[in-house]
């Protein structure tokens, strides 16, 4: 199963090295990673989308909580929370599919970032199932390039 | 007052209240090793810097305290790996410090560069890379408290060149904050009742106690707590020594290589108690089939520990210490519960001792290494520090040897290394220069760290090396005979050298026996002899360390023999 699991950790050299060699010498998978200062510049927040059950996920927060530069790790999944990913994907885009191709877009409430005669550059945000389903669609005219930020999550408050 | 950086750190080190410290000196260190001249902190210089690790470990194992050694950049840095690893595998307090090239010059592949805070990453509890002088005090503060609290560990501290020669002032902070490491946990109350309760439940209880019980210091109060409650103990190899070796509810090491008693007592229980124990797999054998009838309580202070191997049933997570006399004040005043039928568990248990005791040939006219161990046993003092390599000596050792007291058998057990035991000796030694302490060796693994009887020589150290000689590294050639056909494959020491000579040639005691009728003489003269001694002990070459759990078998099914038949129908089970 996936789960969404925020860490806080110290904002210091060698921290994400740590945590990615966490995963790497047990041989647990990372989806996705982003990380970036919270409001604290001493700290900074990771979120890590991995996949295992729940022996594995167990073992998985209780290792980072180990590390002694790890402040707090929090499993989201299973808990109420917003989970955002962007992505940057160039389409090609021929004269007889450009029409179509805005028109998904613009479903998807996408911005168009950069435009050639023969490609579009999309912004889409989203979770994602959305970011996911964007990219089936257009699959079918060709992507050039794709790139994505991995997933940011954050708790709900109520 | 400003300081350089060499002279932050020792004055820091000495407000650790290090007393002693292993190293070896090289190019980026010589501000360190300028300031350590005339300083009052005494640094024993090995002769190489795996030996500067490992006898750090057998001090911190031996003592207790934060064992400390150092080592230049790159290749003396990447040479301390694997004493750091050993004490990573058995959670022993070690700081590493390590010299590396000035820090305009990191990464750029400096002569003698190594990245050894990336090296060291997954055996290490924490690391540090210091690029400012005056975060010197506050480092080495750090190194140490993460090092000695919690499930111990070592800390690895690197020190680029110009951090030692830079200036700075001296300023210690008061006390440790580090938002991301609270080592001291309380049990859960509710959970220890719990225990009480499964405890007043079972039929068929067991203790089995880890090396958390020797690192806690907790002896006495498991005594109080088997004692009371009337629970047999069995120990792992690293707990040896946690309760007493001739007490009546001691049942020997289990595992692999543990006794027939203490493994058919873990697989027929119905109630595991671990305390400071892991489920290693030279303990569990085949997961699958461990303590089938059991469920399992498991007492520790890392909450990772738990259901890592197997599932538990019932975790108290928390310093041992803590949780155990936690548990005895809970029961002082009750009335101790067992019933017949607990009564007739013990009478089962020890008709499984008296079924199947640990054997040998006691009438072969070779001298059987057990004995050699069973008469060293018999004729040292209580307050013997042993140490063993890694092999068949040590398993020998661990069934032989008598472990009355925690932190007298000093034992590479979660890596396994040889090479160990020698230098951890000489560290336990430098810590207790009055007792006897002896490294039970093997003429492969004496021959990993032969180098340091220079280290020896030049203090006088008075260890004594019992080299249990069979001209084999004897466990490999053992699983190679039982499981390959006999197919020695590099496992024949064919060119051994003479090891009293060697001995000689250090200007080191040197002693060969090699009729079993001199055993007993040649160790008390070994005992006797001020200085150190090499004995070289020459021993039955095919003997095997009995009884065996193959890989991938369960406890209970155990081999006592290298007959054929037995060894077939085991080789099937790996």
């Amino acid at each position: 199963m996936r789960h969404t699991i925020s860490v806080t950790v110290e904002n210091k050299f060698g921290v994400l090295a740590r945590v990615a060699g966490l995963f790497s010498g047990r041989g647990f998978n990372i989806e996705s990673l982003s990380v970036g200062e919270t409001l604290d510049p001493s700290v900074s927040r990771m979120t890590i989308v991995t996949r295992g059950d729940d022996r594995i996920i167990e073992q998985v927060i209780k290792q980072l909580r180990k590390l002694i530069d790890v402040i707090k790790v929090s499993d989201l999944t299973g808990t109420s929370f917003v989970e955002r990913e962007l992505i940057l994907i160039k389409v090609k885009a021929k004269e007889s599919s450009r029409a179509e191709i805005l028109r998904i877009n613009e479903i998807f409430r996408g911005k168009t970032v950069d435009v050639s005669p023969d490609t579009y550059t999309f912004l889409i945000t989203g979770d994602q199932d959305k970011t996911d389903a964007f990219v089936r669609l257009v699959k079918p005219f060709g992507i050039k390039e794709i790139v994505r930020t991995g997933k940011v999550a954050i708790a709900r408050e109520i | 007052m400003q300081m350089s950086g060499a002279e932050l750190l020792i004055q820091a080190l000495k407000d650790e209240g290090v007393q002693i410290m292993f190293g070896y000196p090289g190019g980026v260190l010589l501000d360190f090793y300028n300031a350590l001249f005339g300083s009052g902190l005494r640094h024993i210089m090995t002769r190489h810097e795996q030996a500067a690790a490992h006898a750090a470990d057998g001090y911190a194992r031996a003592t207790g305290k934060v064992g400390v050694c150092m080592a230049t950049s790159g290749p003396g840095a990447t040479n301390l790996v694997t004493g750091i690893a050993t004490a990573y595998m058995d959670s022993i307090p070690i700081v590493a410090l390590t010299g590396q090239v000035a820090t305009h010059m990191i990464g750029g592949d400096a002569f003698q560069e190594a990245d050894i805070v990336g090296i060291t990453r997954p055996i290490t509890k924490h690391s540090y890379l210091v690029t400012k002088t005056e975060d010197l005090p506050r480092i080495v503060r750090e190194a140490f408290y993460i090092a000695g609290t919690g499930r111990p560990g070592p800390v690895v501290v690197d020190l680029p060149k110009d951090v030692l020669s830079g200036k700075g002032k001296y300023s210690r902070p008061d006390k440790v904050e580090i938002r991301g490491y609270r080592p001291s946990v309380n049990g859960h109350k509710g959970q220890m009742k719990r225990v009480l309760t499964e405890i007043r439940k079972a039929k068929r209880p067991v203790i089995y106690a880890g090396g958390g019980i020797i690192i806690s210091g907790v002896a006495e109060e498991l005594l109080l707590f088997a004692e009371r409650n009337r629970i047999p103990v069995t120990t792992t190899l690293l707990g040896l020594g946690g309760f007493p070796g001739d007490h009546p509810l001691f049942l020997g090491m289990l595992g692999m290589h543990g006794t027939y008693q203490a493994n058919m007592t873990i697989h027929s229980s119905d109630l595991v108690i671990a305390i400071g124990a892991r489920f290693d797999d030279r303990v569990t054998g085949n997961v699958a089939k461990f303590a089938p009838e059991a469920k399992v309580v498991h007492i520790d202070i890392d909450p990772s520990a738990i259901s890592k191997n197997i599932a538990v049933h019932l975790p108290v997570v928390g310093d041992i210490r803590e949780i155990l006399s936690s548990l005895n004040n809970l029961q002082k005043d009750e009335e101790p519960v067992w019933n017949e039928i607990r009564e007739s568990w013990l009478e089962r248990v020890d008709q499984w001792g008296r079924e199947r005791p640990l054997e040998y040939d006691r009438t072969s006219s070779q001298i059987k290494p057990q004995y050699v161990i069973e008469r060293l046993s018999e004729l040292c003092p209580d307050d013997t520090i042993i140490t063993t390599e890694v092999g068949q000596n040590q398993m020998w050792t661990a069934q032989f040897f008598r472990f009355r007291h925690p932190r007298t058998l000093l034992s590479s057990g979660g890596l396994g290394a040889m090479g160990y035991g020698f230098p951890a000796a000489m560290g336990a030694q430098f810590a207790f220069p009055d007792r006897l302490v002896v490294d039970i060796a093997g003429d492969g693994s004496i021959q990993m760290n032969i180098q340091e009887l220079a280290t020896v020589a030049q203090h006088n150290l008075p260890v004594k090396i019992l080299i249990l000689n069979n001209c084999f590294l004897g466990m490999v050639r053992q699983w190679q005979e039982l499981f390959y056909e006999a197919r020695y494959s590099s496992t024949c020491l064919v060119s051994n050298p003479d090891f009293v000579k060697i001995a000689e040639a250090y200007g080191v005691k040197g002693i060969r026996i090699d009729r079993k009728e001199d055993v007993d003489a040649g160790l008390k003269e070994m005992m006797e002899h001020e200085g150190p001694v090499v004995v070289n002990c020459i021993v039955d070459r095919e003997e095997c360390v009995f009884p065996m759990v193959p890989a991938g078998a369960a406890t209970n099914e155990m081999m006592f023999s290298s007959k054929k038949k037995q060894a077939k129908k085991l080789r099937a089970v790996k």
